[in-house]
């Protein structure tokens, strides 16, 4: 494998790690829709590289399917339920900015060790690509936890999710189906938890899901 | 021997006439792009001249240090702008100080220049020395941060060899390069005053900083002040241009013509540097003073991931 | 016995019995009027020759021989010897004793109760001497012991000042616990034949798991010492409590005598070392330097900030130590000479700024009768010579170039830099972290301290006590200003000082850093000098020569003229000085930067509706986490059992006898069940 391939293929799953970090340091949830939108293009454009290099032109169907689903149709979606919602437009933390980011640094280095350590004889390649992919799940998951609002969550799951697709991509040969069948399970859960959002909007007038906590009885 | 002598002898001297020249290149791009006329670019010039010539009026309880601090801010400063590359590589003395002792250089100014806020025993002057160090406390571990990853890259902190290393094919597409780019900005954009942590254009505003810690100046003492806030942002623009666009600079050995091109291809990074960083202050609104830790946790955090990202790339 | 040349044990140890006599003869000179120059005058004398002999075996090699004195155990004998370490750090112990008798002179004068002080000073001096001279680990105890109690005796010298009771019974509490760690940890390392000289302990060594214990203990005993975070509460009450002069000698060398017994036993005696052991040393040092500093800028107390401020560089020097273990247990012997150098670097540094600190410290009390920040300001204009070189001390210890505090954390930063050749990934990961922590410390430390001189001795006098200040004696300046100076020369002339500690790197780690004293233009070049070199000579040069070049020809070609008149201020000027930034307002925005996370920081404001005449006000709540954590904890238990024990106090005789008899039966019962 060249030397220009690899570089390139570094470059793009770093910037999608880069991306996470903004996803975390955004306070606006329209900016964040963009952040997440601007993810995806890394994304599609991360796996037709890798479509490029390995020689395998379905990869291309996937990353046509980030661009079209992630990068337009579900931020475009997100943007409309918000105004419609008439949701806070500021990210709720539960923890502040600068702890999450020294947390997502640790999470980082951790993947960084495990990945590693554990694909020592791996392609370095795949090697690279795994490490990126573990810590930008990791990252979505801390997104996840360290959010209130649920539209901000489904943000974490879904750049999770690109995560995944990532370390699919980077393993060679895996099968088309199983993409195809990724990228449909995350518009179901989309669609799910948007039909969610309005039934929590109708009964109990917020997003917050510290609201569902309260009036499930339980005590945070 | 001489030859490298006068090299670095022009190399200070032209740091010392471009830096005024730029900051006036900056405001006149700035009133331009709001469709202003501007001060003519040779206005911060005269502004020193005419600031040379008055007499210097002291509060009634400044102290001898206040006196002083001038002269020291602007030869620390002027010192560590003739350390950073500009158009020539591996100038005689580059080796004197390494990228760090260069970023301490500018500690050792901006510890004395806070000094002279607290000097006068006004309210204001304590802002503005509080408030700096508070952002130079977020800035310095990006800096750090920074230098690491280049470091790492280049084998060295020495930046005539940083500069070689970028130039060599070795180098490659990175990441992390592009972090500490960014992250580089940041602190530079802090560092300086500019907006949006703080505005140079202000005098009068509670949000000042700079600005603050030199109410109780005037005259020759302001003038060198002045002086070294230029030098200050020309070396910024000199090292992120030393650093990532290395390209036109004469290398060691080069003859005279070699070297003309390098100032040439100088002038031109500078012209750049300043018309993008005109843009970017039309453009952006300055922040409240406590958000400015999230910027600069910002550039920390680009640094540190640079650093991590680099060892991915270096351990395969 | 060995013939009296100067570079001997017994050399060193005859001085150590001249401090001894000297402590003996002042119990009764005490109360005498005037006792105090004559004391301290002996002391300087001793110590002078003291690191007169010292410098001679560091410079010269160490001397072969070793005393047994017949003390202590009667089968062991007390072991003394010197070698390159010891020389470093007796020459380091005996420079900061030379100072603060020279200081003491001076400010011994203004002391109420000169007999709580005077006896207690030499055994103090004696005591740190002793622990560096011992040679085997009975005796090693003994002296820490003992210089731990005349540290503690100085502590309680103004017992019924304040709180300085209460850092007494902490001290000494502390204290104990962190001999009994290293007890512990001698007691591992001399297995089970007792072989209690440190001789038979290195050829001993240790297996790996009581090697792992041993240093557990190790950090426990001597960090604790040393000041190490979380260890490091009893530091910032004991420095502060003791006279100024005990101050300096307890923040700038007591603590380094702690590293070097962290150094003699892991290191040294302990045999190889696994590379994982760098990693709690390594956090512990990051963790150390970043909360001493934050500490530090939260004080009002001025030796209070000093204090804290120890903690911090502790942390630096800690850990240049731990780069020297991962480097060394990798096997990579020139980066860990680097890293020791720069440890030792800084232990010398630490020594020399600290010491003029704590040293100006004492002569703003002296002056003004007063250590709260808030009340002074303006010292510049009445205590000139002190507030120069209190100045120095300050960009020193803020690690401006071209001074020494630079020079050592600049060696310190190009250790980090060869981290990634180190195979384990914890250690990769780790290091640079660290190093972005000493960067953040190094910023904060430059923030504290223009705090700490712009507060004390620029702006406008904010009390009646600042503004009647005068200068100290000439004594007490002179001590100030030898330190200094070396400051300078030390940052100015790094070389010199790498060189003359490569005997005692080479001794530990069996590499040395490249001679630096034959390079051009006297610049230092750790590794190679594409890589990185600096010049502190050149730096120092150049900025003199432009500063001045500057100012004459301003003065020359433009204008001289100088008009004094009210400060400008925006147009807001205010006559009284409660205007001014005070301490606290200094520090307030990196406390909401820091302070919700580091010390729980809360703040109340209080706020009156429009109208209403009473003042606003700002109410702030900073909390020791470290204290609340584990040591109230620990408390608690402690009381918690002793109160359960004391139920033992009220027994009948007849409940006391089955206690014994059901004692016997179990034991004996352990005794048949044992295999």
């Amino acid at each position: 494998m060249g030397r220009l391939e690899f570089d390139v293929a570094h470059l793009l799953a770093g910037g999608l790690v880069l991306m996470s970090f903004m996803l975390l340091y955004q306070d606006r949830l329209f900016a964040l829709l963009n952040v997440f939108a601007l993810q995806a293009v890394v994304l599609a454009l991360s796996v037709s590289w890798q479509a490029y290099v390995q020689g395998a032109p379905h990869l291309y169907v996937t990353a046509a399917i980030a661009l079209v689903f992630k990068a337009i149709v579900i931020p475009v979606a997100l943007h409309r339920i918000i105004v419609r919602l008439g949701i806070h437009r500021e990210v709720e933390n539960v923890v502040g900015v600068g702890p999450t980011m020294l947390a997502g640094m640790g999470l980082v280095a951790l993947s960084m060790v495990v990945m590693l350590r554990v694909t020592a004889d791996a392609y370095p390649l795949a090697r690279e690509d795994l490490a990126f992919a573990l810590s930008v799940v990791l990252l979505g998951l801390l997104m996840m936890v360290t959010r209130n609002n649920a539209v901000s969550q489904i943000v974490g799951f879904m750049s999770l999710e690109n995560g995944l697709i990532l370390a699919a991509t980077g393993a060679k040969g895996m099968p088309l189906v199983v993409e195809i069948s990724v990228a449909f399970s995350v518009l179901i859960a989309f669609i799910v938890i948007g039909t969610l959002l309005f039934r929590i909007r109708e009964r109990f007038d917020t997003v917050d899901a510290d609201a569902l906590d309260r009036f499930r009885g339980g005590q945070r | 021997m001489i030859f490298d002598l006068a090299i670095q002898n022009a190399q200070m001297l032209l740091v010392l006439a471009l830096a005024p020249l730029l900051t006036g290149f900056i405001r006149k791009v700035k009133a331009r792009l709001l469709r202003r006329q501007g001060p003519p670019l040779l206005q911060p010039y005269r502004d020193l001249l005419r600031l040379l010539r008055k007499e210097a009026v002291l509060a009634e309880n400044a102290s001898w240090l206040f006196r002083v601090i001038p002269y020291l801010i602007f030869a620390a400063t002027w010192v560590a702008a003739s350390l950073v590359p500009t158009f020539a590589a591996g100038l005689m003395f580059n080796w004197s100080a390494d990228l760090i002792a260069v970023i301490a250089l500018l500690g050792s100014a901006r510890f004395f220049l806070a000094l002279a806020g607290m000097d006068a025993g006004t309210s204001f002057g304590g802002i503005g020395s509080s408030r700096e160090m508070m952002i130079a406390t977020l800035a310095e571990p990006a800096t750090i941060m920074i230098v690491f990853t280049l470091a790492l890259l280049a084998g060295s902190t020495q930046l005539s060899v940083v500069a070689g290393f970028m130039l060599s094919p070795a180098v490659g597409l990175r990441v992390s390069l592009g972090l500490a780019l960014v992250a580089l900005v940041m602190v530079a954009i802090a560092e300086n005053a500019r907006i949006p942590i703080d505005n140079p254009a202000t005098h009068l505003e509670l949000t000042m900083v700079h600005e603050a810690m030199l109410l109780e100046y005037s005259g020759r003492h302001l003038a060198v002040i002045e002086l070294a806030a230029s030098l200050k942002l020309l070396l910024y623009m000199s090292l992120i241009a030393c650093v990532f666009i290395p390209w036109g600079q004469a290398q060691p050995g080069g003859g005279a013509s070699a070297q003309m091109i390098g100032v040439a291809a100088y002038i031109a990074k500078l012209a750049a540097g300043g018309v993008l960083l005109a843009l970017f202050e039309t453009a952006v609104a300055k922040m409240r003073v406590f958000r400015v830790s999230d910027f600069l946790g910002a550039a920390l955090m680009l640094g540190l991931l640079g650093t991590l990202l680099l060892f991915v790339s270096r351990s395969l | 016995m060995a013939p009296m040349i100067p570079a001997s044990p017994a050399f060193a140890l005859s001085c150590v019995g001249a401090l001894l006599a000297i402590a003996v003869l002042a119990i009764p000179g005490g109360r005498l009027r005037d006792a105090a120059p004559v004391v301290y005058g002996a002391c300087l004398a001793t110590s002078l020759v003291a690191l007169g002999g010292a410098l001679i075996c560091l410079l010269a090699g160490p001397p072969a021989s070793n005393v047994v004195l017949p003390l202590g155990l009667p089968w062991v004998g007390a072991h003394f010897r010197i070698d390159a370490l010891a020389a470093f750090f007796l020459a380091v112990v005996n420079l900061g004793a030379v100072a603060a008798s020279l200081y003491g002179i001076g400010y011994g004068r203004h002391e109420s109760e000169p007999q709580r002080v005077l006896p207690f000073f030499p055994a103090f001096l004696a005591g740190m001497n002793l622990v560096v001279l011992a040679d085997d680990a009975f005796s090693f105890l003994l002296a820490w012991e003992f210089m731990s109690l005349a540290s503690w005796a100085l502590v309680m010298a103004h017992h019924r000042e304040g709180d300085n009771a209460r850092a007494g019974y902490v001290y000494i509490v502390m204290a104990s616990f962190g001999t009994l760690a290293l007890l512990l940890a001698f007691g591992l390392l001399a297995g089970p034949e007792g072989g209690y000289a440190f001789a038979a302990i290195r050829a001993h060594g240790a297996s790996a798991p009581s090697a792992a214990l041993v240093l557990g203990l190790v950090l426990l005993g001597a960090g604790s010492k040393a000041g190490l975070a979380p260890l490091h509460v009893w530091l910032p009450l004991a420095h502060p409590a003791a006279p100024s002069h005990v101050s300096a000698l307890m923040s700038g060398v007591m603590t380094k005598v702690a590293v070097y017994g962290f150094i003699r036993i892991v290191f040294d005696l302990l045999g190889p070392q696994a590379w994982w052991w760098g990693l709690p040393v390594l956090a512990a040092g990051g963790g150390s330097a970043v909360l001493g500093v934050l500490y530090a800028l939260m004080q009002n107390d001025l030796k209070r900030v000093l204090a804290y401020s120890t903690i911090e560089n502790i942390g630096l020097i800690f850990v240049g130590l731990g780069l020297t273990i991962a480097f060394e247990a990798n096997g990579f012997h020139a980066a860990a000479a680097l890293a020791l150098t720069a440890a030792l670097f800084h232990v010398f540094n630490h020594a020399l700024f600290k010491s003029i600190l704590f040293f100006g410290a004492g002569a703003v009390l002296t002056a003004t009768g007063e250590r709260q920040m808030d009340r002074l300001g303006g010292l510049i204009h009445k205590m000139p010579l002190t507030s120069f070189l209190v100045l120095i001390a300050c960009a020193a210890i803020s690690a401006l170039p071209p001074l020494n505090g630079f020079a050592s954390e600049w060696l310190v930063f190009q250790a980090i830099l060869l981290s990634p050749q180190l195979p384990q990934w914890g250690l990769k990961l780790l290091i640079p972290a660290v190093g972005a922590l000493l960067a953040l410390s190094a910023a904060l430390a430059a923030a504290c301290f223009v705090r700490v001189f712009g507060i004390v001795f620029l702006g406008r006098p904010r009390s009646q006590q600042a503004r009647d200040a005068h200068e100290v004696d000439r004594w007490s300046i002179s001590a100030m200003a030898m330190l200094a100076a070396l400051c300078v020369i030390a940052g100015v002339l790094p070389g010199f000082m790498i060189d003359s500690i490569a005997s005692v790197v080479d001794a530990l780690t069996g590499a040395r850093m490249p001679a630096q004293a034959s390079l051009q233009w006297l610049s230092i070049v750790p590794v190679a000098e594409s890589r990185s070199s600096y010049n502190g000579l050149l730096v120092f040069a150049f900025i003199a020569a432009s500063a001045s070049l500057a100012a004459y020809a301003i003065h020359r070609l433009a204008s001289q003229a100088v008009r004094r008149a009210p400060a400008w201020d925006c147009g807001f000027p205010d006559p009284s000085p409660s205007t001014q930034y005070s301490a606290e307002s200094f520090s307030q925005p990196i406390q909401r930067v820091f302070g919700s996370y580091v010390f729980k920081a809360s703040e109340r404001i209080d706020m009156p509706a429009p109208g209403d005449m009473r003042p606003a006000r700002i109410k702030v709540e900073l909390r020791d986490l470290a204290w609340e954590l584990i040591y109230a904890p620990i408390a608690q238990a402690v009381s918690f059992t002793a109160e359960r024990l004391n139920r033992l106090q009220f027994l009948t005789i007849r409940v006391y006898l089955s206690l014994v008899f059901f004692a016997l039966v179990t034991l004996l019962l352990a005794l048949a069940v044992w295999p």
